[in-house]
């Protein structure tokens, strides 16, 4: 009854399912109309909804997102899109100051329920800037959300749930897994559960905690320690802010080891909160070191030295060797 | 039709000084609505002084006095219906006292307390605005969210002629004249951005001219006329409504304060061209028609003072008066729902607030 869909034909689903639903889910954003997105996530909306809820916006990327903040204080649930996650900084600012702090400063009195979406990380071979992961930027201001999804039915469960949530939530697309893989999807608008963490294997032996794009590598490496006789528990965040510890805390318990992986840059970025807290809560049940596989603290490269930056299988797997080494 | 109330088209080429003519348009109005705007504008200013004096003696914070800018304010208060949306910046309190917020509710804004902007009355207006220019966005996307319900609804944004530098003011405009949305811009050009003067701002000729770009019409007026700021802004906040798209709306006027009770305007403008400007006085020249046309005189002024002293006294009473939050109130409109990964941190406030009082 599902469909095998990829993730960025999940995320049309389930923008398409929000609309038939609720009149007041508007979509914005550059190209969304008659181009359907430059990742045509949003293809066939503007035919099905109309202009006036698919609507196309000028070059002017600190303006609608605060466009966003005025339909939603109005009663509206919008749905922006940024083309790339490098495109996102001037929105920082409205995100910052205001979507993100309306309901704290008027005590409830006006609310912003909308969502930003933007793809985000390498690995499509694009220009200059179109290659970012700073999430944890983005995860540092209080009174967001920021979910990222790391397959198709992911993708269609939880933009469903960040659409409906009361509060804001910006939802970045691992733009490297839109059409890598195919997975079934039910189209029965189901939403998946926020702030919770999926354990995406089960294991024994050490936990890789992960989100977004980095779930392939990780879950490759489980499947190459495997067959070392390692067992490999694999932990999908999902939603990075606010962070579901008490589901990495139980596995660490049960491990004793943690291998953290992102493609941000390693200081400061969210890894470094999960090992903190790691630190704090967990400290007596760990056998070795939290250890991190992560870009680097340089500028995003352009695409030819790309697979220096990333997290490789390799590496991940080197890190869970290390971590083993420990007594 | 404007310039017999103090504007002048703008046509991007020539501008003409803005006329003080209005002297036509109070009969218009009636004197019971004429003694309700002067009531406003002496009201924001007994407000303005007592907020100074709050902050001067420690019992309130930073503080942006509206001095000399209260026909702005309430030139655009008496021109909106109860229905349309205010996007303040924070010169703005004249307006806001129209629109049903209370001086309290302003003292506690100032004060510290974010219940301040929990307005009682008045539940859709936006809070005061502070980071420059950015609610400028906000109010575009109200007045989309009204054109996209087909509401008679008009949203108002003000902000000062320092914003107009911004781009994302360019970028909001642009984009409500692209839909001709229902919104009226209005610049407060109080001629100073803290220190840096108008001339150094922009060398357009007139702020108003930052319209034609965007494809609408920008007017100035004498923003020290406050019946032309009301005919103006009236006028373009009705032509909204009808489906006739956006305008600018430059309110020339002077800031006769410092920019907030943080700044020392001492140290970059001469106390000569202060003392000029309040020959403008625009309180003393809405006093003057009430005066001339027969409806005023030293009894009824003296009453008014008295009652806005006392309103005034009242309102420093109710917010000092007023228990601060718990501690707990940091994290109780953070989000719809606490999220649990939260709790902790909320709980330690609590039990750090009653260890610490």
């Amino acid at each position: 009854m599902g469909e095998q869909l990829t993730l960025v034909e999940a995320v049309r689903t389930a923008l398409a399912r929000a609309m038939n639903d609720d009149d007041n889910v508007v979509v914005l954003g550059e190209d969304v109309g008659a181009l359907g997105g430059v990742f045509r996530a949003t293809d066939g909306l503007a035919a099905a909804h109309g202009t006036d809820r698919v609507l196309d916006m000028p070059i002017s990327e600190s303006m609608f997102v605060g466009l966003a903040v005025g339909l939603s204080t109005e009663g509206f649930r919008p749905v922006v899109e940024y083309q790339f996650m490098g495109f996102l900084y001037p929105a920082l600012e409205q995100l910052a100051c205001h979507a993100s702090r309306m309901r704290t400063r008027t005590r409830g009195r006006l609310t912003c329920p909308l969502v930003i979406r933007a793809p985000y990380g390498g690995g499509v071979h694009a220009p200059e800037h179109h290659s970012e992961s700073f999430e944890a930027a983005i995860a540092h201001i209080p009174g967001l959300r920021v979910v990222i999804p790391s397959s198709p039915a992911k993708a269609y469960g939880l933009l469903l749930a960040a659409i409906r949530d009361p509060d804001p939530v910006v939802f970045l697309e691992p733009k490297r897994l839109y059409r890598a893989a195919h997975e079934e999807v039910v189209d029965d608008g189901v939403a998946l559960p926020l702030d919770r963490c999926f354990t995406l294997r089960s294991g024994a032996d050490l936990t890789m905690v992960t989100w977004g794009a980095c779930t392939v590598e990780a879950l490759a490496a489980a499947d190459h320690l495997a067959g070392d006789g390692i067992s490999a528990e694999v932990i999908d965040v999902a939603t990075i802010k606010p962070l579901d510890m008490t589901t990495i805390l139980e596995s660490v318990r049960r491990t004793g080891r943690c291998v953290i992986v992102h493609e941000a840059p390693r200081s400061g970025g969210v890894g470094a909160e999960i090992a903190a807290s790691l630190a704090d809560d967990g400290l007596t049940s760990l056998l070795a070191p939290v250890t991190r596989v992560t870009g680097y603290d340089a500028v995003p490269p352009l695409y030819r030295l790309e697979h220096h930056y990333f997290p490789t299988t390799e590496r991940v797997v080197d890190a869970a060797h290390r971590v083993l080494e420990y007594a | 039709m404007h310039e017999d109330v103090g504007s002048v088209a703008v046509d991007g080429a020539r501008v003409d000084a803005p006329s003080h003519a209005s002297e036509s348009r109070p009969s218009a109005l009636g004197a019971d609505e004429l003694v309700r705007m002067y009531r406003a504008m002496v009201l924001t200013r007994t407000f303005d002084a007592k907020a100074v004096a709050l902050q001067r003696t420690g019992r309130s914070g930073t503080f942006a006095s509206s001095l000399g800018q209260e026909a702005v304010a309430v030139g655009i208060g008496s021109a909106m219906g109860a229905d349309d949306l205010l996007v303040p910046s924070f010169r703005e309190q004249g307006a806001q006292f129209m629109r049903g917020v209370e001086p309290a509710e302003l003292f506690s804004f100032w004060g510290g307390d974010e219940r301040g902007s929990d307005f009682a009355a008045q539940r859709r207006d936006f809070p005061i605005g502070i980071p420059i220019g950015t609610h400028v966005a906000h109010a575009v996307g109200a007045a989309l969210a009204m054109q996209l319900r087909g509401e008679p609804r008009v949203a108002v944004c003000v902000f000062g002629d320092g914003a107009t530098s911004r781009g994302d003011v360019y970028e909001s405009m642009n984009y409500a004249g692209i839909r001709r949305l229902p919104v009226v811009f209005v610049v407060n050009n109080n001629q100073w951005a803290i220190s840096v003067p108008r001339a150094r701002q922009s060398a357009a000729a007139t702020l108003a001219q930052k319209a034609t770009a965007c494809g609408f019409d920008g007017v100035q007026v004498d923003g020290n006329d406050v019946l032309a700021v009301r005919s103006v802004v009236g006028d373009a906040i009705e032509r909204a409504r009808r489906g006739g798209g956006p305008m600018l709306v430059e309110a020339l006027t002077y800031r006769l304060a410092d920019h907030t009770t943080a700044d020392d305007a001492s140290r970059y403008r001469p106390d000569d061209e202060v003392s000029a400007q309040w020959r403008n006085d625009p309180v003393a020249r809405l006093r003057g028609r009430l005066v001339h046309a027969g409806v005023w005189g030293r009894d009824r002024e003296e009453q008014l003072l008295a009652e806005c002293a006392a309103v005034i006294e009242a309102a420093v009473e109710e917010y000092e008066a007023r228990r601060p939050e718990s501690a707990a109130a940091i994290f109780d409109s953070l989000y719809a729902v606490l999220p649990v990964a939260y709790a902790a941190q909320r709980a330690e406030l609590i039990q750090r607030g009653e260890t610490d009082g």
